[in-house]
């Protein structure tokens, strides 16, 4: 579907579609700097791509035109996808896409902040994730790795003038003939800090609220408090050393950051995973899915103050990390899948305790749901609070459970089916107003559904090897590498260089437990990744947060912030 | 501490500083200071599987002003640290401080432009704990640490304990 939007493209354009790819399935054209609002706004208006995804740099310090900016675009109506590369020389502008996609505001902060490559038109230019005292950019190739920076104090989100223009407006708002108003002065008003180290923030995130009583006039959010440069030790490391920094990305769900990141490089050498390792694959994310949507909806209910379902979900929880743990040796930092296969094959019993444990979870879900579905005060703190449309939701970016819950039935493991999820019957619930509500029901509803999902899996599970039987990227097996030379020198070849990734570039992508995870990887044939791109799916929902409760009320924002699942790791990374 | 068993009565004696030191050894306020992944294993030690409870630690405070142990679960980052700084300069003394994990300790496996290379580059650090991230187990050993600290000299501020830190 995607070569024909390409041919369409080209139709359309003629010459100005200066160059077109196709690799791994993933079309891709590349334009000129000009012309890319052109393109851009016809894929979106004409083409039915609703969706930024990702915007990701890529420097090339060889190149006339140093640096590559790639647009990711996602079309949820037409069921395609494209992506657009143009060139940016140094210090040349590119044309913003903010006007067109609301997402594009904070990727597009992104590369400048990381790649110094200037948006002309972007309304807030400013770095996102190094703080604002750095000087450089982190992800240029002549940036060195260790190289830090120190920040002395924290950057004022809301100067005096942005409070005395809040207040003007609120003023004017308020204003209407011949009623009586108390005029706000910038007095009045009150900012407060929800983080960077807050109880509801669930994590190193700063949203400064701009209070008038309790209602929040405007809000600013900051990001980069754990960015731990998970794509710059990428480059530094080999393509299987990156596999334990994936763990660190949502690390509620490190099964699943795992498993994606395998698929991912597995699509760039062409292969698939073995019937049994993919079938494993997706045990472990499911159990991962279940654990993530487990905190995200008790720490959201404990902010609501709610705290007994804490300690019943928490319990299911900390039941399944332990077979976890049995399983790979650690609770929360897995580090389970391998390129090409699995670390090993599961343990003895381990299909019978999961069993047990799925039971234990469904108790769970019913107690919470019994407490909470019909409860009032629930109800008054969620329902209507932070909803959004399926429309504003696809412009923002919003992948997973939280554009599930507008309504729209979208999801990557049956639209893009991956690990034999084809095989498996199950549901996509969905909610209807997109509010908070919605976002923790669809959470509690999902959970069963990945129940569903694992015991079917249990049913069926293939035997044969977890690992393919390819020396280019599975380690040999101990007795070849005591035994013969050639296995030696493989052990040898796989440790030192690394797995040689045929040159090239892919984007792996499956449903994580926020929404759609991809990794965008460039390869170079060397051991190490030239360039590797995570779309992490709460960066661009984040972005939405001020929006979500201008207007509101304080406690409102708790309530919002918990039901979006922000995972700080994810979202710094 | 003392009870006379000959002659039974209501009074036990003991030292002023040592029946302090007991109650407070027995009473931590933690405050966490949760950035990363070691915060959901905070979580997990707080919750009823672990339970923190059980070693009178369990009044979790998110005000500084209202603990006397911090608990740094998670990578520092630079960006992070003047925040670190403030936010333990707040906490009445005398006061501890846990770094759970080894991003915490030492920076961990992220040696790069943007990660303190340890929370004790900012503030003095009382106990280190290994893991990535420790267990439940392992944060509750070193809060037994801690409170066996606290029962020898706990009155003792941590300027005092510190002295190579004082206006550092
Ligand atoms: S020590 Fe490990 S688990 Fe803890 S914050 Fe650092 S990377 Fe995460």
């Amino acid at each position: 579907m995607s070569q024909q939007l390409v041919e369409r493209l080209q139709r359309e354009f003629g010459d100005r579609i200066l160059a077109a790819t196709g690799m791994h399935g993933d079309e891709s054209v590349t334009v000129s700097r000009q012309d890319l609002p052109l393109v851009l706004a016809h894929l979106r208006d004409q083409e039915g791509c609703e969706q930024l995804s990702d915007i990701v740099g890529v420097d090339h310090p060889e190149r006339a035109a140093r640096f590559e900016v790639v647009y990711l675009l996602r079309s949820y109506s037409k069921r395609h996808r494209i992506q657009v590369s143009v060139d940016a020389p140094e210090d040349e502008p590119v044309p913003t896409a903010c006007g067109l996609y609301r997402s594009a505001n904070w990727h597009e902060r992104e590369v400048y902040d990381l790649f110094g490559i200037p948006f002309s038109g972007h309304p807030d230019l400013r770095r996102i994730l190094c703080h604002h005292q750095f000087e450089g950019h982190a992800l240029r190739k002549d940036y060195p790795i260790e190289q830090g920076q120190e920040c002395t104090r924290p950057e004022n989100l809301f100067s005096d003038e942005d409070i005395a223009h809040a207040a003007r407006r609120a003023n004017e708002m308020s204003s209407s003939p011949g009623a009586v108003v108390d005029e706000l002065h910038p007095s009045d008003l009150l900012t407060i800090n929800l983080g960077p180290s807050h109880p509801a923030t669930h994590g190193a995130l700063r949203a400064e609220c701009l209070l008038d009583g309790e209602t929040i006039l405007d809000a600013r959010t900051e990001i980069g408090y754990i960015h731990r440069c998970f794509e710059k030790e990428a480059e530094d490391h080999t393509w299987a050393q990156v596999m334990p920094y994936t763990d660190r990305l949502n690390y509620c769900s490190a099964m699943l950051n795992n498993s994606i990141y395998a698929m991912a490089v597995e699509k760039m050498f062409g292969v698939e995973a073995t019937p049994r390792a993919q079938a494993i694959r997706v045990i472990v994310s499911e159990l991962s899915r279940i654990i993530d949507h487990l905190v995200c909806v008790c720490t959201n209910l404990v902010d609501l103050g709610a705290l007994t379902n804490y300690w019943y979900l928490y319990n299911v929880r900390e039941s399944i990390y332990q077979s976890l743990e049995k399983l790979c040796g650690s609770r929360l930092t897995t580090n389970y899948a391998r390129i090409g296969g699995m670390s090993h094959d599961l343990y003895d019993g381990f299909e019978d305790e999961i069993r047990v444990k799925l039971q234990e979870l469904e108790q769970g879900v019913t107690d919470v749901t019994k407490l909470v579905a019909r409860n009032r005060i629930f109800l008054d703190r969620t329902v209507g609070v932070g909803a959004i449309s399926t429309a504003d939701a696809l412009n923002w970016g919003y992948t997973g459970p939280c554009l599930r819950a507008t309504g729209l039935a979208w999801d990557l493991r049956k639209e893009a089916p991956y690990s034999g999820y084809d095989q498996y019957e199950f549901d996509i619930p969905t909610g209807t107003n997109g509010d908070t509500q919605d976002r923790i029901m669809v959470r509690m509803a999902e959970m069963v559904q990945s129940r569903r999902i694992i015991e079917q899996v249990l049913q069926k599970i293939p035997g044969g090897p977890v690992d393919l039987d390819d020396p280019r990227m599975v380690l040999p097996p101990k007795a070849q590498v005591y035994g013969s030379i050639e296995g030696v020198m493989n052990q040898f070849k796989l440790i030192f260089e690394g797995i040689q990734v045929p040159a090239g570039r892919g984007y792996g992508f499956g449903e994580g437990a926020n929404g759609e995870l991809g990794f965008y990887c460039i390869s170079d044939g060397t051991g190490h990744p030239y360039r590797m791109k995570v779309r992490p799916p709460c960066f661009p929902i984040f972005s939405s947060f001020t929006s979500l409760v201008q207007g509101r009320m304080l406690p409102d924002a708790i309530a919002t912030l918990g039901s979006l699942n922000i995972i700080a790791g994810e979202l710094d990374r | 501490m003392a009870v006379d068993l000959e002659q039974p009565s209501n009074f036990i004696t003991t030292r002023l500083r040592q029946a302090v030191n007991w109650g407070r050894k027995y009473s931590l306020w933690p405050l966490p200071f949760g950035v990363a992944c070691c915060a959901i294993e905070f979580m997990s030690t707080v919750s009823s599987y672990n339970d923190i409870s059980r070693f009178g630690a369990e009044l979790v405070r998110f005000s500084p002003r209202q603990s006397d142990l911090m608990i740094i679960a998670g990578t520092i980052s630079y960006k992070q640290a003047p925040v670190l700084k403030t936010i333990y300069a707040q906490m009445a003394e005398p006061k501890w401080v846990i770094a759970m994990g080894v991003c915490a300790s030492s920076g961990g496996f992220y040696n790069n432009y943007s990660t303190l290379q340890g929370a004790d580059h900012v503030i003095p650090v009382d106990m280190y704990v290994a893991g990535c991230p420790p267990t439940p187990e392992n944060l509750l050993h070193s809060l037994v640490l801690i409170q066996e600290q606290v029962e020898k000299e706990g009155l003792v501020p941590s300027t005092v304990r510190h002295p190579d830190r004082v206006g550092a």
